[in-house]
């Protein structure tokens, strides 16, 4: 019978990101009450020291596949990887992260082991050993409640800054057990040929927990000089609407909405931004919204919990000063 | 270089979507369909690259006959053929389910790519397009926005951007790839275009035309369920922050994110 909950833990360049922290934490809730084990998956190249960091979040045993081949993350050779675990062990639950990487990675491996995988999801219970996820369906305009009843493992990705990190505690430990990596051709006939840096240097959009964002009101692409002045005062990244996108002003991967990415900061900053329903997809779990916008009758003012009406050319500069002071 | 491009017909993203009464599904009288917008990337960059090297691209879509709507625009921007799956047993199933459906359709089909959007914006799923890879065994490369196929047509070179950084990726075709908002801008259908595509070749297709029989397929095949759907959280309506002047305004702003909404 199937057992345990599982983890899929993410690294990049040999560092585990963020994600991985938030799943062992959540794997952590469901294993207390469920009373099965908890385990993560670590992926990678000289990962050992690093994926042994999970284990003060709960995990009580780390599976850590290492060799040259899996340095970088492609989806044929991690799925292979973990396929083969997973059919081994049968754990009743794996929990990925709904990032980039986790995504592609975790629809493979559910077609692969032809079982029900419940993506981006917000909430997660056990109700009679069943999982039941929550996940947004239409753009945020409905909440679904899905179950995976006769297919094991149960899978799941968790949207990004949604679960909560545990505090860590150094003194719990884990048993770290290394897997046999055995890849065929076929694994390997996807390469990442080259990384190219983001040159912002900020913290995407999709995990990022402050974002200050832009629209039409915005006026032209040098204007947004006055955005990055705030957003470096407050930690935040920048993000745009799709007509400031369209418009040549910021880049697509800049584009926050239902063609855009999907975020959720603790505060989002929207200025020059009607709030166009494609765009409210985008933002709309944000935990605080602020609008600057200089229409009192701008739709966006019926979802942001504070609103400024003024000319944003004259706000934005403001609210810099007044960040500047508590900062 | 023969070409498939998956297209899913889901509600234009204006669309006020409501749970009907079973409470499992959404009511679908007086939607506005469109063909979902990632898939509109596909047929664009499925277009070019046949302008560019020849060959043929074909268009699949599952779904009731409205569909077809979507597969003539698709043949009206310029595909040559399509592929219409319609039948009620595949309607509403998992993106195992799906892929099922869509492997066996091209069964048969020579292709050395095939695009699905990297997501549909009716069920956000964004696992049809790995589902069918692993049907199909070859490489997945997902939310592309730059596709370049190599001299000899063997190999394909993508960009995928990733939290940070974008990834240069290549594999061997046949390949399928998802994409992404930035590949390109995708052309409206011309009205000679529309003229011809009445004349293009759209074959209807049924579940036993394709060796499928209704348990495989739709919800009986699927193994993920929706036990149910409610409306999101409703936000509290906003505070609109008042003052003499815009100093005055900021000052209140950053003391209620402060204090009230503790969140700087
Ligand atoms: C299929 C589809 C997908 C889409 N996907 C997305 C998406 O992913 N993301 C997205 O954002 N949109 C998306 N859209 C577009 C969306 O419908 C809107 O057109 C877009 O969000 C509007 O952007 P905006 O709010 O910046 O511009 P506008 O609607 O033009 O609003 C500009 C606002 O700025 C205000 N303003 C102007 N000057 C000032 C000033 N000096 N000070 C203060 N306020 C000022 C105005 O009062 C106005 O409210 C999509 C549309 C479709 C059809």
């Amino acid at each position: 019978m199937a057992k345990g909950i599982w983890i899929i833990a993410e690294q990049r360049g040999g560092t585990l990101r963020k994600i991985s922290f938030e799943l062992v934490s959540e794997g952590r809730r469901l294993a207390d009450q469920s009373g099965q084990p908890l385990a993560a998956i670590v992926i990678g190249h000289q990962i050992g020291e690093e994926a042994k960091k999970l284990a003060a979040y709960g995990a009580e045993t780390i599976y850590i596949a290492d060799a040259p081949e899996l340095a970088a993350y492609t989806p044929e050779a991690y799925t292979a990887v973990l396929a083969e675990l997973i059919k081994a062990n049968e754990p009743d639950i794996v929990l990925g992260g709904a990032s980039q990487q986790g995504k592609e990675l975790a629809a493979k491996l559910a077609a692969r082991l032809s079982t029900g995988l419940a993506m981006d999801c917000v909430g997660l219970r056990l109700e009679d050993g069943l999982l039941v996820a929550k996940r947004p369906m239409y753009a945020g305009k409905i909440y679904a409640e899905v179950v995976c009843e006769t297919a094991r493992p149960q899978m799941v990705t968790a949207r990004p800054n949604v679960f909560a990190i545990l505090e860590p505690d150094t003194n719990r430990t884990a048993e770290t057990v290394p897997v046999p990596v055995s890849l065929k051709p076929e694994d390997l006939r996807t390469t990442l040929v080259e990384e190219l840096a983001d040159q912002s240097g900020k913290v995407d959009l999709t995990e990022a927990t402050c974002i200050v964002s832009g629209g039409r009101g915005m006026k032209g692409s040098e204007n947004f000089i006055i955005l990055e002045k705030l957003a470096a005062i407050i930690g935040a990244s920048v993000g745009a609407s799709r007509s400031a996108v369209d418009a040549g002003w910021r880049p697509h991967t800049d584009q926050v909405g239902q063609t855009g990415k999907v975020v959720n900061p603790n505060l989002y900053i929207a200025c020059g931004i009607s709030g166009a329903i494609q765009h409210l997809a985008g933002m709309g779990s944000s935990k605080v919204i602020v609008a600057v916008n200089k229409d009192a009758d701008a739709p966006i003012f019926q979802k942001a919990d504070y609103g400024i009406v003024g000319d944003l050319f004259e706000v934005v500069p403001v609210l810099e000063e007044e960040f500047k002071k508590i900062m | 270089m023969n070409i498939l491009t998956c297209i899913k017909q889901v509600p234009d993203t204006e669309t006020q979507i409501k749970i009907d009464s079973g409470g499992k599904g959404i009511q679908t009288a007086d939607i506005k369909w469109v063909m979902n917008p990632y898939d509109e990337f596909g047929v664009e960059e499925a277009l070019r690259i046949k302008e560019k090297t020849g060959g043929k691209v074909t268009v699949i879509g599952v779904g009731p006959q409205r569909v077809v709507e979507s597969l003539r625009t698709a043949l009206a921007m310029g595909a040559d053929e399509a592929i219409h799956v319609d039948d009620p047993a595949a309607d509403g199933g998992d993106a195992l389910a799906m892929a099922r459906v869509l492997a066996a359709a091209v069964k048969g089909v020579p292709f050395d790519l095939i695009f699905c959007g990297q997501r549909a914006v009716d069920d956000d799923n964004a696992q049809v397009g790995a589902a069918l890879s692993e049907q199909l065994q070859i490489p997945l490369l997902s939310v592309i926005t730059k596709v370049e196929i190599s001299e000899d047509k063997t190999k394909v070179k993508v960009h995928r951007p990733v939290e940070g950084a974008t990834w240069v990726l290549e594999t061997s075709l046949p390949a399928l790839i998802t994409t992404q908002k930035g590949l390109n801008e995708p052309r409206y259908a011309s009205l000679p275009g529309i003229m011809k595509a009445k004349k293009k070749p759209l074959t209807a297709k049924k579940l036993g035309d394709l060796g499928l029989s209704p348990d495989q397929v739709g919800e009986a095949g699927s193994k993920l369920k929706i036990r149910s759907l409610t409306p999101p959280p409703e936000r509290q309506p906003g505070k609109i922050v008042e003052g003499e002047t815009i100093q005055e305004k900021g000052l209140l702003l950053v003391k209620l994110l402060r204090e009230e909404a503790k969140i700087i």
